[in-house]
């Protein structure tokens, strides 16, 4: 009898995600005999989601400029709220939607494809054919949405500083030029790694890294899929979860190592 | 209990003996579980070099287990594999992907990768493992589907033909890289009879002209009568009746007189 079975379940996840991310690394001098996979990944990436990112940005940029804004106006202080919009969605909101997003879309595509790969013995067929599936099926996704994030990012933050604007003006009575010079002086402030903005080139890291997560995670759940369509439908729930699990503890780290000063 | 196995065994020598050069696959003693579900119950199997050997029995005896223990996607719990000269317990990652490039496996269902193109998995093992240029390729699938038949669907999608299609694609694949031994999973389950026989002959004829093993599984007499050298009735995970197809056919073990549909009842 197993105790707790879902923790032993957890742990192996854990586990099979660690060993992916090494085989992965491990395989990244196969980029360019897979760049045809990387790129068909990366469009395919990109083009499902860019929709969905524009849109769920657009509006969370509305929300923050109207929940910000309001409280703002208690102090007069309305025309400050270009600054938080600004900074917000390219520190945290941006790569944090991007990153939800693509797990819940890209993610739990790839789990479930890879799943059914897994359990209608595609898999099985390339091990038989000694075709190393890692950098046949793993790597080029992974690769995929580490470069495909931050791109999305920044779709992320331009339209969530768009929709701050949007509300700005039509409701909180701050003039456009007034918003967006603000917005766009608030970004202005080097960092110390490299000459561009920390506040995006921040946000951008931590979009990669998310990216990273949410592939490694997703593939390693598909590959462990057993048991026909229950199995591939556990593991895209799995991958989903973890996914979010993770993005959420990494981003705390990286904040921590930003801004910690 | 497989890494026990793994950990003890000493080199080149099975618990049975040496095995002897004209042995391509031998199977002794084999016990393999899943969970409390026992599958092989003590299998002892030899498949002799350039010999066709056909695996029939019940559905769920263990014949694709079987199958997939001679190509290392499964290991044992107990007793030997030994497949072309390599104790499948003890076999190292290198030697079995250079055991794998010589020998072909057709999937029941084919295993088609679903993103590919059918030329795409018929050139994938010459693709990835093979200094064939990109003409060179084409030229071999072009023989491989025309050999199965199926000229005209170079650029069609798995998911676009249907599932006999499937599997001939598949048997193109796993010919494609002219193997010294190929595995069966039911290569004409599901075919129309036509199409079934001619996948027979093909099977018989490569045997005979390449001087391939073969280990089928089939559920089809005419399988039996035409690709045979010999055949062997698994039941509850360990052979029962091992034959030539004649005699195999009128053998009177009560088990499989009821298996073939003639019970002596």
């Amino acid at each position: 009898m197993q105790i707790f079975p879902g923790f032993t379940n957890f742990a192996r996840s854990l586990g099979a995600q660690g060993v992916l991310f090494f085989q992965v690394l491990a395989r990244l001098h196969h980029i360019p005999k897979r760049r045809a996979f990387v790129s068909a990944q990366l469009y395919g990436a990109g083009n499902k989601v860019l929709h969905v990112v524009l849109l769920v940005s657009f509006v969370m940029g509305m929300v923050l400029s109207l929940q910000t804004g309001l409280v703002l106006a208690d102090y007069g202080q309305q025309d400050q709220v270009g600054i938080v919009v600004a900074v917000t969605m390219a520190r945290e909101m941006g790569p944090f939607i991007t990153a939800i997003i693509l797990s819940a879309t890209v993610g739990s595509a790839l789990a479930a494809e890879i799943g059914t790969m897994a359990v209608s013995d595609e898999l099985s067929a390339l091990e038989v054919l000694s075709v190393d599936k890692i950098s046949f099926i793993v790597m080029p996704r992974v690769v995929a949405l580490i470069l495909m994030a931050p791109v999305l990012t920044i779709f992320a933050d331009t339209m969530g500083i768009v929709g701050g604007g949007f509300v700005a003006r039509s409701q909180l009575g701050v003039s456009a030029p007034l918003y967006y010079d603000s917005a766009l002086e608030s970004l202005r402030q080097l960092g110390g790694l490299v000459a561009v903005p920390k506040d995006v080139y921040g946000g951008l890291m931590k979009s990669m890294v998310f990216g990273g997560v949410v592939a490694i995670i997703s593939c390693a759940e598909g590959l462990r899929t057993r048991g026909g369509a229950l199995g591939v439908g556990d593991a895209t729930r799995t991958a989903v979860r973890d996914s979010i699990i993770a993005i959420i503890i990494v981003n705390y780290f990286i904040t921590w190592f930003l801004y910690q000063n | 209990m497989t890494q026990a196995i793994r950990n003890q065994r000493k080199p080149d020598v099975l618990s049975s003996g040496p095995v002897p050069e004209d042995v391509s696959i031998r199977f002794d003693k084999v016990y393999k579980a899943f969970g409390t579900k026992k599958v092989l119950n003590g299998l002892s199997l030899d498949v002799k070099r350039g010999e066709a050997l056909i695996l029939m029995g019940p559905s769920g005896t263990g014949k694709s287990v079987t199958l997939r223990h001679a190509i290392g996607l499964l290991t044992q719990d107990s007793g030997d594999v030994w497949v072309e000269g390599h104790d499948m317990a003890r076999i190292t990652a290198p030697e079995l992907f250079n055991l794998r490039k010589r020998m072909g496996y057709l999937f029941q269902e084919g295993a088609l990768i679903n993103w590919m193109s059918v030329a795409d998995n018929v050139a994938l093992p010459l693709v990835e493992n093979s200094d064939l240029s990109p003409s060179e390729v084409e030229q071999r699938v072009r023989e491989k589907l025309d050999l199965v038949h199926l000229e005209g669907v170079w650029s069609e999608m798995p998911s676009e033909i249907s599932g006999g299609m499937k599997k001939r694609v598949g048997l193109a694949r796993a010919l494609i890289t002219e193997p010294e031994l190929i595995l069966y999973d039911e290569p004409n389950a599901g075919l129309d009879p036509e199409i079934s026989q001619s996948i027979n002959h093909l099977i018989r004829e490569v045997s005979d002209t390449l001087g391939i093993t073969s280990m089928v599984i089939t559920h089809m007499v005419s399988c039996v009568r035409t690709v045979a050298d010999r055949v062997v009735l698994l039941d509850e995970g360990k052979v029962i009746v091992d034959a030539a197809p004649d005699d195999f056919l009128n053998h009177d073990h009560p088990r499989l007189r009821r298996f073939l549909g003639q019970d002596p009842d």
